[in-house]
């Protein structure tokens, strides 16, 4: 891809703590310049895990990481310490689930946002004030200078999230990250944030790598889907391709087996059993087991990437 | 090899009859005060569940949808009897409910189970599973072993083999295992009514599929009656034959399901089913249906509580609170609402 | 449809502690060291070189490694190595009994105060405010003073000093523990209060009470000696070390070694309960 902001190739995340896991087995995507890419799959899939690779947020110490991390042509696995803290929040910044867990309870909304900023530019406080209290305006926060001056458990969980979503994007990062920003939230704010992050991402050109389990979200943000199952990218493509003509068939099996409003009085499509276990992969392409048409390739070799005009998927039989 | 159910040993008959409710819900209050202030004049409340009543026909499944501060949870545990209402009256198969104390209310139990929303936090995690499933019954005079055969046959009818699961703890298992586990727990006692409170709202979709499969066989085999709780609409679609939705604290519309969701009269119901994330790429969502946050009903104003955030709203929505009525001649379609609305279909 | 995971056969909580208790070295060291000091005490009437009685004024005051005398003799010449062991008796009983006892009964009281709430909770978290305002010392003397001095008066004092500490977190425990969900399924079985007690909420709370508790060991031995220091738990003749450290006073200047021998033994013996009790406190924090 050309004028790709990022390239992830070959990435291979490993947690070697308490609990052992191979968490990532050779991811490989890349995220062009103003797209919005959601990263789309089940627990232990390796979607936040991936995210959280890519601002180096795992302990040092107990996780190895191999492979590249490029963003804007800078590597991010080889990134100093000072550099780091220079990429963390002006080049890439996140969004969490938990909006309340982001801030820091004894800070107003205003401090932290002014924190940031001056953290990252050489502005003085009264400008760094001004472009905070600008953002706050711009996520549609009501009464801005009011939250500005508010304490993070004043708010309501869909204002925390447009002051998250404010925080984040102060210091105009180019590459957004989003680990399920509206998973906890209510309908009706759920959709507010949604239409929120599509308009900001028009407005400032930035990238965004969405992650979630809904597919409606996904579908309601994003240009191009990633499909994830057990630490790998198993189909990769448009939007449209993917929710209408997927190919790989947990990808079919994860469409089918969520709810619709065509499901009701008949059983629902399940795919049988359960995700393996990251600590014990099983050889071949890790979803056979649970693989209607699996046959005897797919347990002993893992399938490779295959881009077709559609969709990219890893699978020996695919669907249709 | 595989465990046998026999006979019921816990007795819990229908008294009534096919045409009279499982349960009757009239005029239910339950409110908290505001605990902040110290030197406030006047006590706060909030208004958790504010005058609600409903009835639930045998054997099928009353979805209840809301949002944050809508009640729901509060009004299920007030039916639970796990908190006590502040006024109302809950009538069960027949019989009065609020005059249960001591004896009556332990025997009542037996008829009304919950399963909840944490899977892990509804665990006891010093317990095997077997124990846990076990419990309820010994409390009701079953001997341990009896208990102990009845958990491992209901562990093999929701999917969990019993040589590998009953000895284990809830810790090793994974939140669908535990969602089983749960509703094997609530099983155990042969109850006629089970809550479900968000009860596959955090499993991942395709275990959920498998967990709302279970829980429609299970409902078939046994006669259960559900009261299926959601934030989901999807799912509420899938399970339920009638759903009622709440808002802060009060009941703005009942009906069938396909009612509800192809004939929604009231705004609110309008707005949350709007607000479902659309499925097809080409027809994204414009614009939210809804502003702000679900607010909190702490001394809600007079006069209908939706007025602030209603796009339709009148004059007599702000003075005058509105009462449930039929839509039209469809006498079990309900809804609270002073105007009539152009219904929006769900799809 | 089953669905199958595991087959490495479960483990009881109490056996996961204990595996994960061997991975720490410090824990174990300090377990191994009050072992040894424990059978010493526990047979001291076997393995004693000596009488801790007989009395020598011939013999006072030998230096340690004298020849009979390994750790020589203390002021009215008795063998100290003796002395020191029958005084462990002592010394770790006056160390646990008075935390076990606290134990029991502060578990009990905090698991009702905490289960049950409102009055119940208000009149014994309330009562026991009045004891936890003094400080343990202050407390321990003073009780032990009004009882009077002797072993069962000086147990009983510590044991009430001990309660309301132990009573306060178990009730915070409980109170924590009482809002889970698995509570609530269990109040919908129709159980009584005391039967949830005894098999939801007790078993959940005895993990964070018992780390609490193993903290106050080395306190008890200290608060222990310190009181019969003072004159107010054992009295002489009997070996205890808090006493030896008294008599052994006046020997401070002559032989110093000798006179911090007992407080030596204190030192050790409630450093290897404070590390056993961290090496607990780390084991019993599971991962899920």
């Amino acid at each position: 891809m050309r004028n790709a902001l990022l390239q992830v190739k070959d990435l291979h995340v490993q947690f070697n703590g308490q609990r052992k896991a191979q968490a990532l087995s050779g991811v490989n995507f890349e995220v062009a310049a103003g797209e919005v890419l959601t990263l789309l799959g089940e627990s232990g899939s390796g979607k936040s895990v991936t995210l959280r690779t890519l601002l180096r947020l795992h302990p040092e110490k107990t996780t190895r990481i191999t492979g590249e991390i490029n963003v804007d042509g800078q590597s991010v696995l080889a990134l100093n310490d000072k550099a780091l803290n220079q990429y963390r929040g002006h080049t890439t910044s996140m969004i969490f689930q938990e909006p309340g867990l982001a801030f820091d309870p004894v800070y107003t909304i205003g401090q932290q946002m002014t924190e940031a900023l001056r953290t990252h530019e050489q502005i003085n406080n009264a400008t760094a004030q001004a472009r905070a209290l600008e953002m706050l305006e711009r996520v549609q926060i009501p009464q801005a200078r009011k939250r500005f001056d508010a304490y993070p458990h004043e708010l309501s969980g869909g204002m925390r999230q447009r002051a998250m979503i404010a925080l984040a994007l102060v210091c105009k990062p180019k590459l957004l990250l989003a680990d399920e920003p509206t998973t906890a939230l209510d309908a009706s704010v759920q959709i507010q944030i949604l239409l929120l992050l599509r308009e900001l991402q028009k407005e400032t050109g930035m990238s965004v790598i969405f992650v979630t389990h809904d597919i409606g979200a996904a579908v309601e943000v994003s240009d191009r889907i990633a499909v994830m199952y057990a630490g790998r990218i198993v189909e990769i493509g448009n939007v449209t391709d993917i929710v209408s003509k997927p190919r790989h068939p947990y990808t079919q099996g994860l469409l089918a087996s969520t709810v619709s409003h065509d499901n009701r009085g008949s059983p629902l499509v399940t795919i049988a059993g359960s995700p393996p276990d990251l600590a014990h992969l099983p050889k071949g392409c890790s979803f056979a087991p649970r693989c209607a048409r699996a046959q005897a390739n797919c347990l002993s070799d893992p399938p490779n990437l295959v881009t077709t005009d559609s969709t990219a998927f890893a699978c020996w039989h695919p669907v249709a | 090899m595989m465990a046998q159910e026999n006979t019921p040993i816990l007795n819990t008959e229908d008294r009534g009859g096919p045409a009279q409710p499982l349960l009757v819900v009239k005029d239910l209050k339950k409110y908290f005060p505001v605990r902040n202030e110290l030197f406030a004049k006047e006590k706060k409340f909030v208004h958790a569940v504010d005058n609600v009543s409903f009835s639930v026909a045998k054997g099928k499944t009353l979805g209840i949808v809301g949002e944050s501060g809508c009640g729901k949870s509060t009004t299920a545990k007030l039916i639970a009897r796990l908190i006590n209402p502040d006024s109302g009256k809950m009538v069960f198969d027949g019989d009065g409910v609020a005059e249960y104390g001591g004896i009556a209310l332990k025997e009542f139990r037996k008829n009304l189970q919950m399963v909840f929303q944490d899977s892990f936090a509804s665990l006891n995690p010093r317990l095997t599973i077997e124990q846990t499933i076990a419990y309820g019954p010994t409390v009701h005079g079953v001997s341990n072993a009896e208990a102990s055969v009845q958990a491992r046959a209901l562990l093999q009818r929701v999917g969990l083999a019993p040589e590998l699961f009953a000895s284990r703890y809830p810790h090793e298992l994974s939140g669908g295992q535990r969602q089983r586990v749960n509703i094997a727990r609530a099983l155990a006692y042969q109850p006629r009514l089970v809550i479900l409170d968000e009860a596959v709202a955090a499993l991942d979709k395709s275990v959920q599929a498998q967990v709302l499969n279970l829980l429609q066989e299970l409902k078939n085999e046994r006669q259960l009656t559900y009261l299926f709780i959601s934030h989901d609409l999807h799912v509420v679609h899938y399970m339920s034959d009638e759903v009622m939705v709440m808002y802060l604290g009060q009941v703005v519309e009942k009906g069938p399901v396909d009612r509800i969701f192809n004939h929604a009269a009231h705004p609110y119901t309008q707005a949350l089913l709007s607000a479902i994330p659309s499925m097809d790429p080409t027809k994204r969502t414009l614009k939210p249906p809804l502003e702000g946050d679900p607010p909190n009903p702490i001394n809600p104003p007079a006069g209908c509580r939706f007025q602030d955030r209603c796009p339709h709203v009148k004059d007599s929505c702000r003075s005058i609170s509105p009462k449930l009525a039929p839509v039209g001649v469809v006498f079990d379609h309900i809804v609270a609402c002073h105007l009539n609305l152009e219904p929006r279909t769900y799809a | 449809m089953n669905d199958q995971t595991q087959t490495s056969p479960s483990v009881g909580y109490w056996r996961v502690v204990l595996r994960q208790l061997k991975h720490e070295p410090l824990a174990m060291i300090s377990a191994g060291v009050l072992l040894v000091l424990i059978i010493a005490a526990v047979f001291a009437p076997w393995l004693a070189p000596a009488d801790p009685f007989k009395a020598s004024m011939l013999k006072r005051l030998l230096p340690i490694g004298s020849p009979g005398y390994l750790l020589g003799t203390d002021e009215l010449g008795r063998d100290m190595l003796t002395r020191l062991m029958y005084g462990g008796r002592l010394s770790l009983l006056m160390g646990i009994v008075p935390v076990f006892s606290a134990f029991f009964i502060g578990t009990t009281l905090g698991l009702f105060a905490g289960y049950l709430g409102g009055r119940v909770n208000m009149v014994i978290m309330r009562t026991l405010d009045i004891f936890y305002a003094f400080p343990s010392v202050l407390l321990a003397v003073a009780i032990s003073g009004a009882l009077g001095p002797g072993l069962s008066n000086s147990l009983i004092a510590l044991t009430l000093v001990f309660v309301p500490q132990i009573v306060r977190v178990a009730e915070s425990v409980t109170t924590q523990v009482r809002q889970l969900d698995y509570i609530e399924a269990a109040r919908m079985s129709g159980a009584s209060a005391f039967s949830i007690i005894r098999v939801h909420v007790l078993g959940n709370v005895l993990g964070p009470v018992f780390v609490y508790a193993t903290g106050l060991l080395s306190v008890s031995m200290i608060l222990a000696s310190g009181l019969s220091f003072l004159g107010l738990g054992v009295k002489p003749p009997e070996p205890e070390w808090g006493l030896m450290l008294n008599t052994l006073r006046s020997a401070i200047y002559n032989k110093p070694f000798i006179a911090a021998l007992p407080g030596a033994f204190i030192f050790l013996t409630s450093i290897a309960f404070n590390l056993l009790a961290d090496g607990v406190r780390s084991a019993m924090d599971i991962k899920k």
